[in-house]
């Protein structure tokens, strides 16, 4: 095999070009002996996995054994042909970005922020909008040509949009953190069906984040745009300046 | 054993500032109540159950005798006085209630001297089953020996109960020594305890009496299985903290949360409540020798921990100095505290020392509750697996008491099988491999570590004389405290805060006065 790497057919790389070598952990009810191990290769097999090495099992006791294996993947996948929705707007710092709204805004923009429903983790959206900022990145409340407004944790969608429409705001920043049973989804969902029948949908921007939140799945819900994990308040700024600019 | 050097003075004027912000709140404990002091006393009395809408009866009772404005005078009196009057038991009597048979307030007033009678009865065989109940427990950790030091602390959080059971008997035989049950989301602001066994919670399963009872159960069975004890917590906080003290009094938990300002500051209960709930709820964690543990990890999820480490510590002081107020000895008291410093910052692990030698220094006698690195925990769980690996280290170094264990997917899912099992596996090889390190090696006096310590120490002091001051309604007013505002009057729950009338009682809290020498 060669080394090089043809983006049109590209498949996990363990010391080896091509060779799809992957790294599975997981537990499941079997004894850990011989027919545990016989069983969880059987089930790679069944992933379509070859070259299957079971380097570790352990008894979990209650009938249960973890499992750490390393197989094959006939697999492979067209780097060419792969499409995700990012956010595209270029970074810039707030002292540029106030420069910005200054030049071509020429007014206050009015963001405001929450964590809603059921989620009451606060710290994300407080990295986003705190005066104090994260990781040496101001939040929006320090910027000049921000008015922000952090309505916490655990408001509900109709609060939020009810304070949206009192102070005409530009953009919403919403939180959600918590995904277990999808709860993020339908929380998310709630929020922008009860802006569409509102009539405030299209009146401002809505923007989502969490870590488990990306672009896509912003868009996908009917968001202008997502964050994910480890994203700052410049890249949010950015982007909704840009995006008001533009409007 | 590592060790610090400190002048005592400043530790004795630590925690004399302590003392002077829990002791100036005596009249509010002493004259006030609230409705789930109430509810308690009415479990105490051994009311449980249900209306068919699941409104607890303790809820339906309470609810009632406050529409009637009969409440001040205590729910003990009230039920007495119908068990008197109707020679019913205190189930049948609140069956009755339920069932709208009978009207508490509207029975004529029976011999005060058989109404007492009847009260101290029923509140004798509670405490007796209480004490029976520590007793037990006393005599499994004799018969199998004492908890390993540091405890190795798991969570279960399937949402379901009897999947808790399987993963907390798995866990006991991966060498588990405590089993907390998350509860599920925001059951602290349910103004009523659920009843009955569940099966569905949300990132945590709902703490009710009937569920303490079938994991307590499967807990005594493997426990059986492989010698030894397996402790079970739970958490006494939120809206219902004393009565969810009371249920796990009865059914032999062995450490419950209950902390006293975490529902102020992180849940936004009112702060009265917060106060009066918790002087009861460990006082009944206190007579049933159940281990209290302090939430102070929480100041870190939302704060820095090495520009707010003080806070920890002054937060400590004051949940140490409420917690003696309810006759808790320094032994059951797991003073809490977390490993959350930016494992980016270099030396982290010399800062993590200090600050966990400083919580045992100023609480010798704690089996001190030391919570895992969480906040900066991300979804790569190796890295994760490591800094646990640190985590466990200070740990055994510094002779903390209870080790919650960090799990390898802390960002991502509540644990699963495996990843609790490999945190097992962490902390035993790591408090293996350094069993007796720390007896070998000394700490600088002049050196970071000692310094370090020592100047938290100095910045809690100021702080604790500030709000000694100003009085800690006024401090939590202001924001003091993680610069988060609570006021006196507001906040969830102030409603069910109510003054006491001059012939109130609560032969409980009386009982249990008596029992522990207070006052
Ligand atoms: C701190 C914390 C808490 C604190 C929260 C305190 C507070 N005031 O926020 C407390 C203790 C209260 C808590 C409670 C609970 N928690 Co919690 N918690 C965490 C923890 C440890 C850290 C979260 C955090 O602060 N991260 C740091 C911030 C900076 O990162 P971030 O949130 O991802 O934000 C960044 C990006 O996502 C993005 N972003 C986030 N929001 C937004 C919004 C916008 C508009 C934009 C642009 C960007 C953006 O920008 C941020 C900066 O880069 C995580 C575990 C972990 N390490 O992630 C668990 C975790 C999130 N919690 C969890 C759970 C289950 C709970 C509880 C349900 C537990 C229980 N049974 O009670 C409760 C739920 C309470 C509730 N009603 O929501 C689970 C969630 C599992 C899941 N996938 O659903 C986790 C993953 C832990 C676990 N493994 O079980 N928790």
């Amino acid at each position: 095999m060669s080394t090089k790497i043809d983006k049109t057919f590209i498949r996990p790389y363990g010391d080896t070009m091509n060779d799809g070598r992957m790294q599975i952990s997981f537990s499941m009810p079997v004894k850990a002996d011989e027919s545990g191990k016989e069983a969880a290769r059987q089930l790679l097999k069944q992933m379509g996995l070859d070259e299957i090495e079971i380097c570790y099992i352990a008894d979990l006791s209650e009938g249960f054994a973890h499992i750490v294996a390393y197989g094959n993947t006939s697999a492979f996948v067209d780097l060419t042909k792969i499409q995700v929705k990012t956010v595209d707007t270029d970074v810039m710092t707030m002292e540029e970005t106030d420069e910005f709204v200054e030049q071509h805004l020429g007014r206050k923009i009015t963001i405001i922020g929450a964590c809603i429903e059921s989620d009451a983790h606060t710290v994300g959206i407080d990295a986003i909008l705190n005066m104090k900022g994260y990781n040496h990145r101001y939040g929006l409340e320090r910027y000049k040509w921000f008015n922000t407004v952090n309505m916490g944790a655990q408001v509900l969608s109709e609060d939020l949009l009810a304070k949206a429409r009192e102070m005409n705001a530009d953009a919403i920043l919403v939180s959600q953190i918590v995904t277990q049973k999808n709860i993020h989804v339908k929380n998310l969902t709630r929020l922008i069906e009860m802006a569409e029948a509102e009539g405030l949908r299209d009146k401002m921007l809505f923007i989502c984040g969490g870590p488990r939140i990306n672009h896509d799945l912003a868009i996908e819900l009917g968001y202008d745009a997502g964050f994910g994990a480890g994203s700052y308040s410049t890249d949010v700024a950015s982007f909704i300046v840009t995006k008001l600019a533009n409007k | 054993m590592l060790h610090l050097t400190i002048p005592q003075d400043k530790i004795d004027s630590a925690r004399g500032f302590a003392k002077q912000i829990t002791h100036s709140l005596e009249e509010l404990l002493n004259s006030y109540s609230s409705v789930t002091i109430e509810r308690t006393v009415l479990r105490l009395l051994g009311i449980d159950g249900a209306l068919e809408d699941g409104t607890p009866i303790p809820n339906y009772i309470v609810d009632q005798l406050k529409s009637k404005n009969a409440l001040d005078k205590g729910v003990a009196y009230w039920i007495s006085n119908a068990i008197v009057y109707t020679g019913l038991s205190a189930q049948e009597v609140a069956n009755s209630v339920k069932d709208g048979k009978l009207e508490l307030t509207q029975i004529a007033q029976q011999p005060t001297t058989e109404v007492i009678k009847v009260m101290n009865d029923l509140t004798q065989k509670m405490i007796d089953h209480i004490k029976q109940q520590r007793a037990a427990r006393e005599s499994y950790f004799a018969k199998y020996g004492p908890r390993n030091t540091p405890s190795l602390y798991v969570i279960v959080a399937t949402g379901n109960i009897y999947e808790d059971v399987l993963q907390a008997k798995a866990a006991a035989k991966q060498g588990a020594d405590i089993i907390a049950v998350i509860r599920s989301t925001a059951q602290s602001l349910l103004d009523y305890v659920p009843y009955g066994a569940t099966t569905e919670g949300f990132g945590g399963t709902f703490a009710t009496q009937e569920n303490f009872r079938i994991m307590r159960k499967a807990l005594d069975e493997v426990g059986a299985e492989i010698n030894k004890y397996i402790s079970l917590t739970n958490y006494a906080s939120g809206l219902c903290m004393p009565e969810i003290a009371a249920m796990g009094a009865m059914e032999r938990l062995d450490l419950m949360l209950n902390d006293a300002m975490y529902g102020i500051l992180f849940r936004d209960i009112n702060p009265q409540r917060t106060l009066l709930d918790q002087y009861f709820s460990r006082m009944i964690n206190a007579v049933a020798g159940i281990e209290i543990q302090t939430g102070e990890d929480n100041y870190l999820t939302t704060s820095d921990a090495i520009e707010k480490a003080y806070t920890v510590t002054a937060s400590q002081l004051i949940n140490e100095s409420f917690a003696l107020l309810s006759g808790v000895s320094p032994e059951k008291m797991g003073i809490g505290h977390a490993f959350e410093i930016d494992p980016c910052i270099e030396n982290s692990f010399s800062y993590e020392l200090s600050h966990a030698l400083l919580t045992k220094t100023l609480f010798p006698h704690s089996p001190i509750k030391y919570m895992p690195p969480t906040k900066h925990v991300t979804g790569n769980i190796f890295e994760a697996y490591i800094i646990n690996a640190m985590f466990n280290m200070v740990a055994q170094m510094t002779g903390q008491g209870v080790q919650l264990l960090g799990m390898l997917t802390e960002a991502v899912h509540t644990p699963h099988l495996a990843d609790r099992a490999l945190a097992i596996d962490n902390a035993k090889y790591v408090f293996n491999a350094v069993k007796d390190f720390s007896s070998e090696i000394t700490i600088d006096k002049e050196g970071f570590i000692n310094k370090r310590a020592e100047a938290v120490l100095d910045e809690a002091i100021s702080f604790l004389k500030r709000v000694a001051e100003q009085g800690l309604f006024n401090a939590l007013e202001k924001g003091e405290f993680a610069n988060i505002k609570r006021a006196q009057t507001s906040g969830k729950g102030f409603e069910g805060v109510f003054r006491k009338s001059e012939d109130y009682i609560n032969p409980f809290m009386d009982k249990i006065k008596q029992e522990l020498n207070l006052d």
